[in-house]
C-alpha cells in the first residue's frame, strides 16, 4: 500500500512543528551572530572576528584542538589493542579484569575529579594541557576497550585461525585482517571519543585556571559571564564552540546515529 | 560475555595481557584509582586546609543526609529524570509510533536534523537557551507578548518557579530527538505481520501500541532509559551555564555542589562523600535497569 501525499499531510504537519522547535534555537543563534553592532566594521562577520580575537576564540580553539586530538589518537589506539585482547586474544584475568573496566564506563567523572585534581597539582600538571589530555585518555580507553572488544568478539575465529595458518602472527592478524573488516567500528570510536573530549567541560573548568589554557566550552562560559549583555557576540563565540562537532556530525551522520544509538555515553 | 578467544600452541599466556596493558595502565592510573581514593577520602575528616586528617568513619555521611542543601539538590536531580528521560521517551514514543509505520519521503532528513542537539556542547545549549528565556527579545517572552498574554511574559530563569522547569526544557531539546530517531529504527525491526494480525483481531491503535509497538521497543527503552536517567543525575554543565543554582538554590543539582565543596570550599572529603553517594546512586539504577531488561541485553552494550 503506497501512501499518497495527501494522506501524508498530518504527518509532515507534525514533522515540520517539532523541526520548528528543533531549529528555533539553533536559527536564533545564528541569526543573532550574523547581526551586526555597528555597521560598517567589518560586515557580516564582524561578530565572529571580534569573538576570534578579544574573546580569544581563537587560541582556545587550538587548545581544544590539540586535546582532542592527541586524546582521540592515542585512546583509539590504545582501545583498538586493548579491545583486540579481550576480543580474540586469551587475557588471563579477564572475568576479574573485564567489570573493572566497565566501571569505568558507568561512572561519573565527579567520582574521580577531587584525587584527579590534587594528584596533577602535586606534580605540577595544573594548567597544563596535560592534567585534560591524560584522564581524558583513562577514561576513553574505558569505554572504548568495551566498545572495540564486542566489535571484535563478533567476527567470526575462523578468520584469526585462517590467517595464522597462512603464517600471520598476532599482530599482523589485528592490522592486515581484522581492522580493515572493523574499520566502521573503529571510525565510530573516533568521532564519539572526539566528541567527547571536545565538549568535555568539567575536568577543564576544575584543571586550567589561567585563560590562555583554556578549551572552548570553559572559554565560552567564562565569556558568558563577562559579555552577557552582547548576544550577537555570545552567538558568535557558540557557534565557534559548536561547529567542528556539527560538520563532524554531518559527515559522519552514521557513525554517531550507529554509536549513540547503542547506548554510549562517557563515562 | 563469553570467552570463546584461544591460545594457540606455544603462545605465551602473557601475550593478551600485553595488547591490554597500555590501556589499562592508563585507564588504572587516571580513574579507577581517583575512584577507589574518593571513596577513601569520604571516611577522613581534614584538620587543615592541606594538613592531616583524621578517620571519621561514617560521620561525613552523618552529616550528608543531614544536609538539607544536599538533599533538595538530589532533589532536584530527580526533578530533572523527568525532563530528560520521562517527556522525551514518552514524546519520542508517541511520534515514532506515529510515523514509523507509514513511508514518509524525506524522512531521513528529518531524522538528520532531529539528532543535531545531541552533538553540541552542553554550554552551548546553555548559551542558546538563555536566550530563548531572555526576559526582553527572548523568543518565549516575545511569543507570549505576541499573543497578548504580557502577563505571563517573565524572567523565567530568575523565577523561583520556572528556573528549574525552564533548565529542563532545554535538556528535554536535547534528549528528545535521540529518544525518537532511537525507536524509529526499533519500530521498523518490528515484523509487520505482527501489526497485521493484530488489526484483524480487531485490536485498536491504542492496543496495538501497547501488545506490539512497546514490546518490540523494549532494547530501544532501556537504551534510552539508561542513558537519559544518568545524564540528568550527572548534569552539570548545562545548568552551570544556564543558572549556576540560581535563584537561591532553585536549581542547584549535585554535579555543581560537589564541585562547590571541592574547589571553592576547598572540603575535599566532604565533596568526595557526595561523589561516593552519587556515584553509588547511579551505578544502582544502571543496575535495576539492566536487570529489569535483562531479556533484551543483547541490543545494548
Amino acid at each position: 500500500m503506497k501512501p499518497t501525499f495527501r494522506k501524508l499531510i498530518p504527518h509532515y504537519l507534525l514533522l515540520c512543528l517539532v523541526l520548528f522547535f528543533v531549529l528555533l534555537p539553533l536559527w536564533g543563534m545564528l541569526s543573532k551572530a550574523f547581526e551586526n553592532p555597528d555597521p560598517g566594521s567589518f560586515g557580516a562577520l564582524a561578530n565572529f572576528k571580534r569573538a576570534w580575537t578579544v574573546g580569544k576564540f581563537g587560541l582556545f580553539f587550538k587548545n581544544s584542538l590539540i586535546v582532542a586530538l592527541i586524546v582521540t589518537a592515542i585512546s583509539v589506539l590504545l582501545s583498538i589493542l586493548s579491545g583486540y585482547a579481550f576480543g580474540k586474544l586469551s587475557v588471563s584475568g579477564k572475568s576479574l579484569l573485564f567489570p573493572l573496566i566497565l566501571l569505568g564506563y558507568m561512572v561519573p567523572f565527579d567520582a574521580a575529579i577531587i584525587p584527579l585534581y590534587n594528584w596533577m597539582r602535586s606534580l605540577g600538571l595544573t594548567d597544563t594541557l596535560w592534567a585534560l589530555i591524560l584522564p581524558q585518555i583513562g577514561l576513553s580507553v574505558s569505554f572504548g576497550t568495551l566498545w572495540m572488544s564486542s566489535y571484535f568478539e563478533s567476527l567470526p575465529d575462523e578468520l584469526v585461525d585462517q590467517a595464522t595458518i597462512d603464517g600471520c602472527s598476532r599482530w599482523q592478524v589485528l592490522w592486515k585482517v581484522l581492522m580493515p573488516i572493523a574499520r566502521p567500528a573503529s571510525s565510530t570510536l573516533i568521532v564519539l571519543i572526539f566528541m567527547w573530549t571536545w565538549n568535555e567541560f568539567l575536568l577543564a573548568l576544575v584543571m586550567i585556571q589561567k585563560e590562555s589554557l583554556r578549551t572552548l566550552p570553559v572559554g565560552l562560559a567564562f565569556f558568558q559571564g563577562r559579555y552577557s549583555a552582547n548576544i550577537p557576540l555570545m552567538a558568535a563565540g557558540a557557534i565557534i564552540v559548536a561547529l567542528p562537532t556539527l560538520l563532524l556530525y554531518i559527515f559522519f551522520q552514521k557513525q554517531f546515529l550507529q554509536g549513540l544509538s547503542s547506548g554510549a555515553i562517557k563515562g | 560475555m563469553q570467552n570463546k578467544a584461544k591460545r594457540y600452541p606455544g603462545e605465551s599466556k602473557w601475550k593478551g595481557l600485553l595488547y591490554l596493558l597500555p590501556a589499562l595502565l592508563l585507564y588504572l592510573i587516571f580513574t579507577f584509582l581517583p575512584i577507589l581514593e574518593t571513596i577513601r577520602s569520604s571516611f577522613f575528616q581534614a584538620e587543615s586546609l592541606y594538613g592531616a586528617r583524621s578517620f571519621v568513619w561514617f560521620q561525613n555521611y552523618i552529616k550528608l543526609f543531614q544536609d538539607s542543601q544536599f538533599l533538595s539538590a538530589l532533589r532536584n536531580n530527580f526533578v530533572f529524570i523527568f525532563f530528560y528521560s520521562f517527556l522525551p521517551i514518552s514524546f519520542g514514543l508517541f511520534l515514532a509510533s506515529f510515523l514509523a509505520r507509514v513511508r514518509v519521503p524525506g524522512m531521513r532528513l528529518f531524522r538528520t536534523l532531529y539528532f543535531i542537539p545531541q552533538v553540541l556542547s552542553m554550554v552551548v545549549v546553555g548559551v542558546m537557551w538563555r536566550w530563548m528565556y531572555d526576559p526582553n527579545i527572548g523568543p518565549i517572552n516575545v511569543f507570549l507578548r505576541w499573543l497578548g498574554l504580557e502577563q505571563f511574559a517573565q524572567a523565567w530563569l530568575g523565577s523561583f518557579t520556572f528556573a528549574l522547569p525552564a533548565v529542563g526544557m532545554a535538556a528535554a531539546w536535547v534528549q528528545y530527538g535521540f529518544c525518537m530517531v532511537l525507536f524509529l529504527s526499533g519500530i521498523q525491526r518490528i515484523p509487520e505481520e505482527l501489526y497485521e494480525a493484530t488489526s484483524l483481531d480487531g485490536a485498536n491503535a491504542f492496543r496495538q501500541f501497547w501488545h506490539v509497538t512497546l514490546p518490540g521497543l523494549i532494547p530501544e527503552l532501556s537504551v534510552a532509559l539508561m542513558t537519559t536517567i544518568i545524564a540528568a543525575l550527572r548534569v552539570f554543565d548545562l545548568v552551570f551555564a544556564m543558572t549556576k543554582g540560581a535563584p537561591g538554590g532553585s536549581t542547584e543539582v549535585t554535579g555543581l555542589l560537589i564541585y562547590r565543596w571541592a574547589f571553592e570550599l576547598n572540603n575535599h572529603s566532604y565533596a568526595a562523600t557526595m561523589a561516593t553517594v552519587l556515584t553509588l546512586i547511579i551505578l544502582l539504577i544502571s543496575l535495576v535497569i539492566r536487570r529489569v531488561f535483562k531479556q533484551s541485553e543483547k541490543g545494548a552494550l
